[in-house]
């Protein structure tokens, strides 16, 4: 190769690195924003122009009561629906990958829909049934809404993660006297639980997150996302930003925490079959 | 199972009431016994045979009943209407004035829903592919690293990160003023990116709010097909003697298009039903279809013109996704 050519790649290359850096600071910027502004000393209702160092946010972070009921009603929400939506979504995502049957395309394309569906529709069409049948909306129905999502979200994810799991090792379980269900609980199961543990937390956080569906199913039930909307238009205040700030530390610290079990497995897998 | 679906879809849509709904639910519950008893009592055979129907049935019934019954129910309320003003709730009776309406009155919402979703799906493109070929290519050990550091944004509120880009885009706010020192206003005004030397409320916030809300939705799925690249392609294809761009464009693109369309398809969608970035970042002249759906639906409890701009909404959604995946030659949607 020529050295113009050379050159030629290395621009090329310095180019394509430079928009990824800038794309990742596009990235973070509001990050950055959320996580300064809740040290904001703010006058006034509203957290959108700097005035100044203060800690006194962080030192009250439940100061906003509102703020902390709507929190916790979203994590009893998201709890609950996480439980019922694994469930359901493993079951489906171990029938389509472990058989063959008919209408396997049909379910797939049925599991599809819901996650191609704008919220919107999604959202008034279940309010739209639960008003036509005199519902009365409240936690239940905002807890049926997010395991409708959830349940197409966590078969489609683990289904991609158990693609090419080898189910002979269940064949060979059972050569050797274990019962089916057995087999299934004692290899399997232990197998695909990292993958089913990352589908039930990514719903989880999908659940807490979820606003324009919630809206049109939670009646006078405030998620943490809908007191936040409800606020924006009165008050901002910075507590808002220090819980945020403290869901974000959070997620990072579980995502790292996976991260680091997941490379000492590794590690160990390696050494193991280095040394057989 | 496909029979048991519609069985439970047309009980929930009130399609057969009295007796024939009494049979059909006492025909559900057999098949569900029918099942279990052969699950455990039945032979090996039998249980295999139908063990994927016993794992399907729980959540395809879910989705059934809260997935496809509202959208019969909401078809139905969208030919519905107020027989009287004092009728508190609207009748069926095919009433298609809901859709003249809903296409004629917002026109304008729907044209800039998917003027804003085409915009944002081509900037998240154009963002998001050379991010994911960095990650992918040149990532190295840290690959895995960096694809969690393009998440860690996402794990904050969706609402708090979008009130925090009114923050970056006030008057006062950061971008303002580096645009200004920078002396790039006349610019941006030239490009209509600023109006009157405001970024917030403009569209162009709109469009920035919502291609920074969806661009994990295209990186992801261009890393994961990136990611499954044998280089040795690109290699051969170079000792081949392409150049750089061309092993890039006949090598390296053409294997990435399923990550392109599926991140496409996973920007657009919701990017087109989208209201918050609307709300927030936009003003009364930016509104979209969404804001416009939650506010008959949830302000003026105009329930059947809700539903039919809904349902034309997903009309439209559904052929522009099915156009686009014949020009992009590809079927598979998962």
């Amino acid at each position: 190769m020529t050295a113009a050519h050379d050159t030629k790649q290395k621009w090329g290359r310095g180019v394509i690195n430079g928009i990824a850096g800038a794309a990742m600071l596009y990235l973070f910027a509001p990050i950055i924003v959320i996580v300064v502004f809740s040290f904001n000393n703010p006058k006034g209702k509203f957290n959108i122009v700097w005035r100044g160092f203060t800690l006194k946010n962080w030192a009250h972070p439940f100061s906003q009561p509102e703020l902390t009921d709507a929190l916790v009603v979203s994590l009893k929400v998201a709890f609950i629906s996480t439980v019922i939506a694994t469930l359901l979504g493993t079951c489906i995502a171990l029938a389509l990958s472990r058989y063959k049957f008919k209408g396997s395309g049909a379910v797939n394309l049925f599991l599809v829909l819901p996650l191609t569906s704008p919220e919107v529709v999604l959202g008034s069409s279940l309010a739209t049934l639960f008003l036509s049948r005199g519902v009365s909306f409240g936690i239940v129905t905002v807890i049926i809404a997010h395991v409708m999502f959830q349940v197409s979200f966590v078969a489609v994810t683990l289904r991609a993660r158990i693609r090419g799991f080898d189910w002979s090792l269940e064949q060979a379980a059972m050569d050797l006297g274990a019962s089916p269900g057995r087999a299934f609980w004692k290899v399997t199961f232990p197998l695909i639980l990292p993958g089913i543990l990352a589908a039930a937390l990514l719903s989880f956080a999908l659940s807490i997150d979820d606003f324009i569906i919630t809206f049109f199913n939670a009646g006078s039930l405030v998620t943490f996302p809908l007191q936040i909307f409800g606020a924006s238009r009165v008050a901002i205040p910075a507590q808002i930003n220090v819980l945020a700030t403290m869901l974000l530390m959070g997620s990072i610290t579980i995502m790292v925490g996976a991260l680091i079990i997941n490379s000492r497995r590794n590690r160990l897998n390696n050494g193991s079959e280095a040394k057989g | 199972m496909v029979l048991l679906a519609v069985g439970v879809v047309a009980l929930a849509a009130e399609w057969v009431t009295g007796g024939l709904a009494t049979g059909l639910i006492a025909v559900l519950i057999v098949s569900v016994v029918a099942i279990i008893w052969i699950a455990i009592m039945g032979g090996l055979e039998a249980r295999r045979a139908l063990a994927p129907y016993g794992l399907l049935k729980p959540g395809i019934l879910w989705l059934s009943l809260f997935f496809l019954a509202p959208l019969w129910s909401m078809f139905e309320m969208s030919l519905s209407s107020k027989k009287s003003r004092f009728d508190f709730f609207p009748k069926f009776t095919w009433d298609w004035s809901n859709y003249t309406k809903a296409l004629t009155d917002y026109a304008p919402q729907f044209g800039r829903s998917f003027l804003y979703a085409s915009i944002a799906t081509i900037l998240t493109l154009l963002i998001g592919y050379p991010l994911a070929y960095a990650i992918a290519f040149r990532g190295g050990k840290y690959r895995t690293m960096l694809l969690g550091l393009v998440a860690v944004p996402f794990f904050t509120s969706y609402l708090i990160r979008t009130l925090a880009w009114q923050n970056l885009l006030a008057d006062a706010g950061p971008v303002v003023s580096i645009m200004k020192t920078l002396r790039l206003e006349n610019i941006l005004e030239w490009l209509h990116i600023m109006d009157n030397g405001r970024l917030i409320n403009t569209p162009a916030a709109v469009i920035g709010g919502l291609t920074y809300n969806f661009l994990p939705f295209m990186i992801l799925p261009i890393y994961v097909s990136l990611e499954k690249i044998d280089v040795r392609l690109v290699d051969a294809s170079m000792d081949l003697y392409t150049t750089a761009s061309g092993a890039f464009r006949r090598v390296v693109l053409p294997l990435s298009m399923p990550g392109i369309f599926a991140g496409s398809l996973l920007v657009f969608i919701p990017a087109a039903g989208d209201f918050v970035n609307a709300k927030f970042l936009g003003s009364p002249e930016t509104t979209m279809i969404g804001s416009s759906i939650q506010d008959q639906f949830l302000v003026q409890l105009n329930y059947p013109l809700a539903a039919a701009m809904s349902f034309v909404l997903m009309a439209v959604i559904t052929v522009s996704v099915l156009i686009y995946a014949r020009f992009m030659g590809t079927e598979d949607l998962a």
